[in-house]
């Protein structure tokens, strides 16, 4: 039996520094679920989303094992009520005038989006937690599904601190005398 | 190729010594200008650099320009990259420093993917600098072209690509930095041709900002105490020594330890020489090939205190059982180590040179408060176990030599202040087991990579490191035909190391498992190169056509007089072929994957155990 984790990894905004992270999830064979990557308020720091599927104990030597890579600066772990945690869907169908009413209804109860419509398709856009978006998924797999594709979660703890300006503080001075 | 801007070495050293900031805190600008390639010389020199193994090719070339000039790097041109990476270990191993290596793009630099491989996995401070094509060209397929960075990101503690030229000198400054701090490791600086060629400012970083980077803390009081009380009330201790001792420097450290906590040492592979094999508590080596008491002693352990060890599978057996009643105490450097293969109960994270300094003092008060704890019983059962099942072998049944004399001899002849640098195989665990170690870095071997091979570069690279002290190889036959071709590099540079090969005609450690789980059918093991075999290659012949002194010996009674004479030998590297007994094997033995209660004494020959489970 194994859980899912959300990870939070503050990295230096350096080349190769994904494929660090990532390599070394799968080189400790930790099964990643999923991953994001983007900037931070900060044009010096990344932060990457990452979603483990991990038992207590294998997480903390992965995040030992991932303190120790030089570009990564923090790594706070998410608990799912403590943070707002969402993904983002885009989902083509195809679908004549009388199916795309029944699809626009499923569509208005997830209070999802149409972001495209042709003659014969559209392109269905939601935003929400996995659980949310796996529902909608059911609700329209009916339809004729032709393409689906899905972001990582991000995620960002609930409250007014911040894990980027912890990260800075605590680096703050960190700063080592030449030899 | 290369024919860009090298300055006349007088030009250089008229600016240099205006040039060069006195202080660090030299303002942006204030630097000398120079090539790429000039700035990476003098930024290994200014990095603490002394020796340094290579061997060059087209995208290093402009390195080696500005190389000839230095009066300060000495460059020892090796006849293959992956001897360059061993050297460089060697010398490291030997010295405490970081060993320095270059080599050029492509092959040159995937020629040292396995040293480096062996240098994270022993943390050995390694600093790996290749040439890499010019940054327009990456990503083309050029010739010579390899992603290393890439490559050696698994295995490297820290890798970097340079493109441009002014972050030469805050790169080689950071890997040094990063190489030698927190666990030692190996770093790889990638440098492109073009930001060689390039010119640029010579800057000396006067600060390295790594906000990622952790060196490690200082053990925590409240752990440190705990591990004291520990100490003080256990019946049956055992202080589980490392590497880690030993690249700490920590030896004095480990003695105080030992001596004021009475407990019993066992000192693994990469840890022989920390604590002297003569010091009555040190009961060798532990693990698939150690000794018995020292298997014995963490298996029936009430407390075990690992001092930068990492509970590695050749230690444990299967780690399901390993010291089964024991509270763990596991002090290192890297927290990730502690937890990684088994629980520890009191962690302690630190350099171990501070983990020692706490931890004796707060021992010392602890026997105020408990007394000191009465250990004679514990004594009484291990030094029965060390009377029973000492270290030993049987004789040869054909008439040849004994590997285990051989090394024996080789070791009490030599002396304690000797160097000894093993290859890996049977030789290798004999050489740990029938020697004693009464030095730190003494001992120098590839344990957790278990690279064939290792021995002749290495000891090439430890000779060069500690010029006044014997250095001897001790390879297989097998190993040494991977890697001999150093021989070449150590007798052109006035390099004499001495190489005993323990020759018993095949590749002794898989034929040994092969006459004990595969029915004695030897699939592809016999080399041919020991008495009575087509003898190829001829190794005194190949000595001779290296430049070295071969000599030969073939049995027990000739093994005194034959290492005299390679003693005697100063000025040229020396290579002694000893043929030996292909069917000597290596006892102890605790076979992979079992419990170490399993541990063979001799072949079918299992010590019977009275522990209260």
């Amino acid at each position: 039996m194994t859980d899912k984790h959300t990870l939070s990894v503050l990295v230096e905004n350096k080349p190769g520094v994904l494929a660090r992270v990532s390599g070394l999830f799968s080189r400790r064979a930790f099964n990643i679920h999923s991953l994001a990557v983007g900037p931070t308020e900060h044009p010096e720091i990344s932060r990457i989303t990452v979603v483990v599927d991990v038992d207590e104990l294998p997480l903390e030597q992965v995040t030992k094992q991932l303190n120790k890579l030089i570009h990564v600066l923090k790594i706070v772990e998410l608990e799912r009520d403590r943070s707002v945690q969402r993904e983002l869907l885009l989902v083509k169908l195809r679908a004549d005038a009388r199916q795309r009413t029944e699809i626009l209804q499923v569509v208005e109860l997830f209070r999802a989006k149409v972001v495209d419509v042709a003659t014969d398709s559209l392109v269905v856009e939601a935003v929400g937690t996995p659980e949310k978006l796996e529902a909608l998924l059911a609700a329209l797999a009916p339809h004729d599904i032709r393409e689906i594709v899905q972001s990582g979660t991000v995620a960002i703890g609930r409250g007014s601190r911040s894990i980027t300006e912890r990260a800075l503080d605590r680096n703050h001075g960190l700063i080592h005398n030449a030899s | 190729m290369a024919q860009a801007p090298a300055p006349k070495p007088s030009a250089i050293s008229a600016t240099a010594t205006q040039a060069r900031p006195a202080t660090t805190t030299q303002a942006r600008g204030g630097g000398e200008e120079m090539s790429g390639a000039q700035s990476l010389i003098r930024s290994l020199e200014r990095a603490g650099a002394t020796d340094i193994f290579g061997l060059p090719g087209g995208a290093i070339l402009p390195a080696y320009d500005p190389l000839m000039d230095s009066t300060i790097l000495r460059h020892v041109l090796v006849r293959h990259e992956q001897g360059a990476g061993h050297a460089a270990q060697g010398y490291a191993h030997a010295t405490g420093r970081p060993g320095v290596c270059i080599a050029t793009s492509g092959p040159g630099a995937t020629n040292l993917v396995t040293p480096i491989a062996d240098a994270n996995m022993d943390s050995i401070p390694l600093v790996a600098i290749t040439g890499q094509v010019a940054a327009g060209s990456i990503g083309t397929d050029a010739f010579q072209e390899a992603d290393i960075v890439g490559i050696t990101q698994p295995i490297t503690k820290h890798n970097m690509l340079v493109t441009d030229p002014a972050d030469i000198p805050r790169a080689i400054a950071e890997a040094f930095y990063i190489a030698t701090n927190g666990r030692p490791g190996p770093v790889l600086v990638d440098v492109t041709k073009s930001a060689m060629q390039s010119q640029t400012v010579f800057n000396w970083p006067d600060k390295i900002e790594l906000p990622g980077f952790n060196s490690g803390a200082k053990p925590h009081s409240k752990t440190v105490q705990e591990a004291a009380r520990l100490l003080a009330t256990s019946r049956k201790p055992v202080l589980y020594v490392g590497g880690g001792v030993i690249r700490s420097g920590a030896s004095e450290g480990l003695l105080k330890l030992a001596n004021l906590s009475g407990a019993a040492v066992v000192t693994t592979l990469m840890a022989r020489g920390a604590l002297p094999d003569s010091h009555p508590q040190n009961l060798g080596m532990p693990g698939m090939h150690g000794t018995v008491p020292a298997v014995a002693a963490l298996q029936n352990a009430d407390l075990v205190v690992s001092l930068g060890a990492r509970f590695d599978d050749r230690v444990t057996g299967n780690l399901d059982s390993f010291a089964p009643l024991a509270t763990i105490v596991h002090a290192d450097i890297d927290p990730a180590e502690i937890g990684k293969n088994r629980h520890a109960d009191v962690p302690i994270v630190g350099d171990l040179k501070d983990v020692f300094a706490d931890l004796v003092p707060a021992l010392a008060e602890e026997h105020i408060k408990h007394g000191k704890p009465d250990l004679e019983g514990w004594w009484k059962q291990l030094d029965e176990w060390r009377t029973t099942y000492s270290l030993g072998y049987t004789p040869t049944e054909d008439g040849l030599g004994s590997p285990q004399h051989v090394i024996q001899r080789l070791g009490e002849i030599s002396g304690p202040e000797s160097i000894f640098v093993a290859g890996v195989g049977q030789h290798q665990m004999w050489a740990s087991q029938f020697i004693k170690y009464e030095r730190p870095n003494s001992w120098i071997n590839s344990g957790g990579l278990g690279t064939m091979g290792f021995s002749v570069p290495a000891a090439m690279g430890a000779k060069v490191g500690a010029p006044d002290r014997t250095v001897w190889s001790i390879d297989g036959d097998g190993c040494f035909q991977m890697t001999n071709q150093e021989l070449v590099t150590c007798a052109l540079n006035e390099i004499p190391i001495k190489v005993a090969i323990i020759n018993n005609s095949s590749l002794g450690m898989v034929r040994q498992w092969q006459t004990l789980f595969y029915n004695q059918r030897y699939s592809n093991t016999d080399l041919n190169t020991g008495h009575g075999t087509a003898r190829v290659p001829d190794f005194v012949k190949l000595a001779d056509a290296m430049g070295c002194v071969g000599l030969r010996c073939e049995s027990d009674a000739d093994v005194d007089a034959t290492i005299k004479r390679a003693m005697e030998i100063d000025d040229q590297p020396v290579v002694v072929d000893f043929t030996v007994s292909r069917d000597a094997m290596v006892w102890p033995m605790v076979a992979s994957g079992t419990s170490n209660d399993e541990i063979q004494y001799a072949k079918g020959i299992a010590p019977k155990w009275d522990r209260e489970d």
